[in-house]
C-alpha cells in the first residue's frame, strides 16, 4: 500500500504520490482509516449506566464509530480543508451564488453568548435583545424592499420560496379561488422555482423568453387565465438582465387575479438602488447567505426570509415579533388566516445576527454602493471579454452577472465544461456552467462587489488567454484539465451507477491504522 | 467603506472601459420611476467598533444559558462543544466555500460529507444517510412525503408524542390533507399509534425519546407498520440518546430523522440547526437532499462527488424529490468534527453522563412537594406535573435566574391537561449545584 506524506497508509485504490499528494497539496485518508473506536479527543468521566430508566431500550448493537484525539482531529480537518477552494483564497465567480466577502465581525457577533447561548424556548422575558434584533432586521428588509411584512423563519432560499408560495395559495383560497392551480415560470428560472410550485401541488406552465433574454409581457398576458395562481419571476433574471417590463408584467398578473412571486436570489444587484415593492411584487425571498454575506459553509446553512406585500401579509406564518405593552412578544401560534409554521422554533438566528451586522456596517449608502460596484464589475468583465467571447443578449447592459454562451468555442473541440476546468488550473473557481438553461453552453460569471480591479484584470487576462488558446486549437489544455488540482476529473457516471455512499470496512483486510 | 475595494478613480476608469457615462447608465433597463426614487430611512455606514457596540448591547439584554442553572430542552439541547470544533469550522476553506459543484477543488467538503454520511448511518443503524437537511422538523415533513412516494399510499399517522412544532411543520407542508392523522398529546407516554394503522397507511411517525421524554417501543411499531405495508419513520430530537439507546435501524425503522444540533452546534436561539436523515439502501432514489458518493478520478485516485442528482431540483425541476438546495453544510461539519473527537468511547460516555444527570434531576424533583414526575422511562429529559400553571412557575423561576424548562402549554396552547406540565432536560453541563438550586426554588414557589 502506498504511503502519503504523513506516513499513513492511504485508502484503498488510491495512490499517495503525484499530483494529489505532494508538497503543500495534501492527500488525506478517511477518518475511519486513521482513527478507531478506542481513541477519543474528549475527556469525560466514566459513569455507571443504571439501566432501569431505559426501560429495556438500551443499545445492544455496536456503534463502530472511529474517534480521533485532538491533535489527530486538528490535522485531519486542516489537511482536508486545504483541498477546498474558498472565497478567502481566490475569486469565486459562480453566477447566481453571490460569493462575496464574508466579514469576520459577523462571525464574532454571532458568537456572543447573548446570541449563541440562548434557547429558543426559554421565557420570552429573558430574550428581549434577540427579539429586538429580529425586529431590527425585519425593519431593514422591509425598508430596502418597500414591503409591508416579512417572515424571517425560512431556512434557505428554496424554503423561502415554499413559504411564499404557500402564502399565495392560502390567499387564493381565502378569496375563494382555490381553483387556480397553475403557476407560470419562465424557462430561465432557477430549478427551485418549478420544484417549489410542484411541491405544493401546482402545475407549472413555462413562459418563453424573448430573443433578447427578457420576459415578454405579451407572452405573460397570453399565458394568464382564471386558472393561474401566480407567476414566479426572478429579477434581475438569471441571464443577468433587469426585466424592463417588470412593472407591466406585475400589473397584468394582478389584473388577472394572480400574485407575483419574485425570486430574490439576485437582489445583490439592486439593494438600496431599486425597491422590489415599487415594481409590484407580492412576495420575495432574500438569501441572507448571498446578498447579506452570511458564509456559504460548503453548502449552508442559509436563511431565506420572505418579504410580503400588504395583500399577503395576513398569511405570514408564525413565529413573528410584535410590540406589546410589556416589551416585545413572540407570536408563536396560528392566528386567523396564517398558514402555520414552516420550521421548528424561530428560524436562523445565527444568520440574522450576521446579516444585521453586515447591514449596519454598510449602512444604506454602503449597500447601494455595493450593489453598484457589483454591477460595475460584471459590466467590466463583459466589456473586457466580449470581443473574444459570445454574448447571447447584447441589447441591455448586464446587471451583476456577465453571461456568455459557447458559440465562441464552435469547432474548437472544447466544451463549456472543459473551459471551466481549465480555469481551475489558473487558480480561479469556474463560473456557473450550463445555467440558465435557455442559453447554449452558458457561462454565468458573477464577480460580486468584493473583487478589486486588479483581480478582475487578472481574471479577464486569464479568460482572454484561454479563449485565444482554445480558438488556436490547443484543445488538450482544456480536455485534460484540471491537471493541478487535488484531483483530476472525477468519474461521476461510476458514482451514480455503483453508489458508494458510506465507508465500509474492507472485507478480509486488516484495519488500516498507524 | 472597508469592504469595497474600488477607489472612485478606479470606478471612473472602469466606466470608461465599459463606455458608460456614469453608473446609472448601467441601470438603464430599470424603469425611471423605480431607480433611486426614494430616501431610505436607514443609517449610514458605520465603523466596526460602533457596530460591535450596538450588537453587544442587544446581546446583553438576553439571559444566556451559561448565566445560571439551565434545564431547557424540548428539541434543542445545551451541550459542551469542544474548542477545536469552532476553531476548525472558522477556517476560511470550510467557512467560505460554496456547495461542492466543482469536485476537483472541493474534495475537503466532499470527503467530510462522505465521513458525515457514514457517521450518521452508523449511529442510526441505517444503510445510508444524506448530506443534511435544514433541521429535524423540516426533515420530518420531507420523510413523510418520501414515505408517500415509496408506498404510493397517503395516510400518515403522527404520534401524540411528536414535538408539536414538528407536527405543525408537517401540517403546513401537507396543508388541509384529510389523510394526515395527528393524535392528541400523550404526556403520560401512552402508546397511541398502532391502532390507527390500516391498509391505506403510508407511514407512522414516532419520536423517541418523545416530546415528554418517554422512550417509545420501536420494535412493536415497526412490526405493526410493516404488517400493513406501512413504513416506520422514527424522529429523534436528542441525537446524544443514540449513545445508550438501541439504533432505530436495528429495530426495524425505515426512515430515521434526527435533529443533529446537540453534536457540535450551539443553541443559537433555534437555528441554524442540522437535519439528519437516514434510510434503507433500496429507498435512496426517493430520498431528498444531497448525497456524496465515492468514485475515482482520471488518474484512478479515490475521490468524492455529489451523486444521484437526478433526484434534485437543478436537474429534475418540477419532478424533483424536494426543492431543497442549500442545506446545513457547516453544521454538518461541526457535527462530524465533534463526532470524530468523541468516537465510540466518547459518544457512549457522553450519553451515559447525560442519563446519569437526568436521573439525579428526576430524583431531586420527585422529592419536591407538589411535583409529580410523569416518566417511568427517559434519556435526559422528563415531564413533571406541578400544582400551579406551569408558565407562571417557569416565569417566576426565570426571574430568580433559573431557566427551569419549557411549559408544555407554550407549544400546546389551549390543549387540555397540559397546563401544569413542565418539560426539563439535563445534560453533561448540569451540575449538582444547579439541581439543588432548582429543587430549592421550586419548593418555595410551590409552597
Amino acid at each position: 500500500m502506498s504511503m502519503n506524506t504523513q506516513g499513513r497508509p492511504t485508502g484503498i485504490g488510491t495512490v499517495g504520490t503525484g499530483a494529489s499528494g505532494s508538497a503543500l497539496i495534501p492527500d488525506e485518508p478517511l477518518l475511519f482509516e486513521i482513527g478507531d473506536t478506542e481513541h477519543s479527543g474528549v475527556d469525560l468521566p466514566e459513569v455507571e449506566l443504571s439501566s432501569d430508566r431505559l426501560g429495556g431500550f438500551g443499545r445492544k448493537t455496536k456503534l463502530d464509530l472511529a474517534g480521533l484525539t485532538e491533535p489527530e482531529a486538528m490535522r485531519h480537518y486542516v489537511r482536508l480543508s486545504r483541498m477546498n477552494h474558498s472565497i478567502d483564497s481566490g475569486m469565486y465567480p459562480l453566477g447566481s451564488c453571490t460569493m462575496k466577502h464574508n466579514p469576520r465581525l459577523n462571525e464574532k457577533m454571532a458568537r456572543l453568548p447573548g446570541f449563541s447561548d440562548i434557547h429558543p424556548l426559554q421565557p420570552v422575558s429573558t430574550v428581549q435583545g434577540a427579539l429586538e434584533l429580529m425586529n431590527e432586521l425585519s425593519y431593514w428588509l422591509m425598508t430596502l424592499t418597500n414591503t409591508a411584512a416579512v417572515a424571517l423563519s425560512p431556512k434557505a432560499g428554496a424554503h423561502g420560496e415554499l413559504l411564499g408560495m404557500m402564502a399565495i395559495k392560502a390567499a387564493q383560497e381565502a378569496k375563494g379561488e382555490a381553483h387556480r392551480t397553475i403557476v407560470l415560470v419562465p424557462e430561465s428560472a432557477h430549478g427551485t422555482n418549478p420544484a417549489t410550485a410542484a411541491f405544493i401541488g401546482y402545475s407549472v406552465k413555462p413562459v418563453p423568453a424573448k430573443a433578447d433574454g427578457t420576459v415578454d409581457v405579451e407572452a405573460v398576458k397570453a399565458a394568464l387565465s382564471p386558472e393561474v395562481a401566480a407567476i414566479m419571476l426572478t429579477n434581475p433574471n438569471t441571464c443577468g438582465l433587469f426585466e424592463p417590463q417588470v412593472i407591466e408584467i406585475a400589473k397584468a398578473v394582478h389584473d388577472a387575479g394572480a400574485f407575483f412571486y419574485c425570486d430574490g436570489a439576485n437582489f445583490n444587484a439592486i439593494m438600496g438602488v431599486v425597491r422590489p415593492g415599487d415594481l409590484g411584487i407580492d412576495a420575495m425571498h432574500i438569501n441572507l447567505h448571498k446578498t447579506f454575506s452570511t458564509p456559504h459553509g460548503g453548502g449552508g446553512p442559509g436563511a431565506g426570509p420572505v418579504v410580503l406585500s400588504a395583500a399577503l401579509a395576513p398569511f405570514a406564518p408564525v413565529p413573528f415579533v410584535r410590540k406589546a405593552e410589556s416589551g416585545l412578544e413572540l407570536v408563536e401560534h396560528v392566528e386567523e388566516q396564517a398558514l402555520g409554521r414552516v420550521t421548528a422554533f424561530h428560524g436562523q438566528m445565527g444568520m440574522y445576527v450576521r446579516a444585521l451586522t453586515y447591514m449596519l456596517s454598510h449602512g444604506a449608502d454602503g449597500l447601494a454602493q455595493a450593489a453598484q460596484d457589483a454591477v460595475l464589475n460584471a459590466n467590466y468583465v463583459k466589456a473586457r471579454l466580449e470581443h473574444l467571447f459570445s454574448v447571447p443578449f447584447p441589447d441591455y447592459p448586464t446587471m451583476h452577472e456577465a453571461l456568455f454562451d459557447d458559440s465562441f468555442l464552435k469547432d474548437t473541440g472544447v466544451t463549456t465544461l472543459d473551459f471551466a476546468k481549465a480555469l481551475i488550473d489558473e487558480g480561479f473557481h469556474p463560473m456557473t456552467m450550463y445555467f440558465p438553461l435557455v442559453v447554449h453552453g452558458a457561462m454565468l460569471i458573477e464577480p460580486t462587489e468584493s473583487e478589486s480591479k486588479q483581480t478582475l484584470d487578472r481574471f479577464c487576462d486569464v479568460m482572454a488567454e484561454l479563449a485565444t488558446d482554445a480558438k488556436e486549437g490547443n484543445s488538450e489544455r482544456f480536455t485534460a484539465a484540471p491537471m493541478k488540482a487535488p484531483r483530476r476529473r472525477l468519474d461521476e457516471t461510476r458514482a451514480a451507477r455503483q453508489p458508494i455512499l458510506k465507508w465500509e470496512k474492507p472485507a478480509g483486510t486488516l484495519k488500516a491504522a498507524e | 467603506m472597508r469592504y469595497l475595494p474600488h477607489s472612485q478613480h478606479e470606478r471612473d476608469e472602469m466606466l470608461g472601459v465599459i463606455g458608460a457615462s456614469d453608473i446609472d447608465a448601467l441601470f438603464s433597463a430599470v424603469p425611471k420611476s423605480a431607480l433611486k426614487s426614494f430616501t431610505l430611512d436607514l443609517p449610514a455606514h458605520s465603523p466596526e467598533f460602533l457596530v460591535e457596540a450596538h450588537l453587544r448591547a442587544l446581546a446583553n439584554k438576553n439571559h444566556a444559558a451559561g448565566d445560571g442553572p439551565f434545564f431547557v430542552g424540548a428539541g434543542a439541547y445545551r451541550h459542551h462543544v469542544p474548542a477545536t470544533v469552532d476553531h476548525l469550522i472558522q477556517r476560511s476553506e470550510w467557512l467560505t466555500a460554496y456547495t461542492p459543484y466543482q469536485p476537483e477543488i472541493s474534495q475537503g467538503t466532499l470527503q467530510m460529507l462522505f465521513e458525515f454520511q457514514t457517521q450518521v448511518a452508523k449511529i442510526t443503524g441505517m444503510d445510508v444517510a444524506n448530506a443534511s437537511l435544514y433541521d429535524g422538523s423540516t426533515g420530518t415533513a420531507e420523510a413523510v412525503l418520501m414515505a408517500r412516494r415509496l408506498t404510493r399510499k397517503n395516510k400518515v399517522v403522527l404520534s401524540g408524542g411528536l414535538h408539536p412544532h414538528y407536527r405543525d411543520v408537517v401540517k403546513a407542508y401537507l396543508k388541509d390533507d384529510p389523510d394526515l392523522v395527528c393524535l392528541s398529546p400523550s404526556p403520560e407516554g401512552q402508546g397511541d399509534v398502532l391502532e390507527h394503522i390500516d391498509g391505506n397507511t403510508a407511514a407512522i411517525v414516532i419520536q423517541t425519546p418523545d416530546f415528554y421524554g418517554h422512550l417509545r417501543d420501536l420494535k412493536n411499531a415497526a412490526e405493526a407498520a410493516h404488517a400493513q405495508g406501512a413504513l416506520l419513520i422514527v424522529v429523534i430530537t436528542e441525537v446524544v440518546s443514540l449513545g445508550v439507546l438501541e439504533a432505530p435501524g436495528a429495530l426495524g425503522a425505515d426512515i430515521v430523522v434526527c435533529e443533529g444540533q446537540s453534536i457540535g452546534n450551539a443553541l443559537n436561539f433555534g437555528g441554524p440547526y442540522l437535519g439528519l436523515m437516514a434510510t434503507r439502501k433500496e429507498f435512496i432514489r426517493q430520498m431528498p437532499g444531497r448525497l456524496c458518493g465515492e468514485t475515482v478520478d482520471a488518474d484512478g485516485n479515490r475521490g468524492f462527488v455529489l451523486t444521484l442528482s437526478t433526484r434534485e431540483q437543478h436537474i429534475r425541476r418540477e419532478k424533483a424529490t424536494s426543492n431543497i438546495c442549500t442545506n446545513s453544510g457547516l453544521c454538518a461539519l461541526a457535527f462530524s468534527i465533534h463526532m470524530s473527537l468523541l468516537g465510540e468511547a466518547g459518544f457512549v460516555r457522553l450519553a451515559r453522563l447525560n442519563h446519569a444527570n437526568a436521573i439525579l434531576l428526576a430524583d431531586a424533583l420527585a422529592a419536591v412537594p407538589g411535583v409529580e414526575v410523569l416518566n417511568k422511562t427517559f434519556f435526559n429529559e422528563m415531564t413533571i406535573r406541578v400544582t400551579q400553571p406551569a408558565a407562571s412557575v417557569v416565569e417566576r423561576l426565570a426571574q430568580r435566574g433559573i431557566l427551569a424548562g419549557v411549559p408544555a402549554s407554550r407549544l400546546l396552547p389551549g390543549e387540555e391537561g397540559v397546563e401544569n406540565l413542565i418539560i426539563l432536560a439535563a445534560t453533561e453541563l448540569t451540575t449538582d449545584a444547579d439541581i439543588a438550586a432548582l429543587a430549592a426554588a421550586l419548593t418555595e414557589e410551590l409552597a
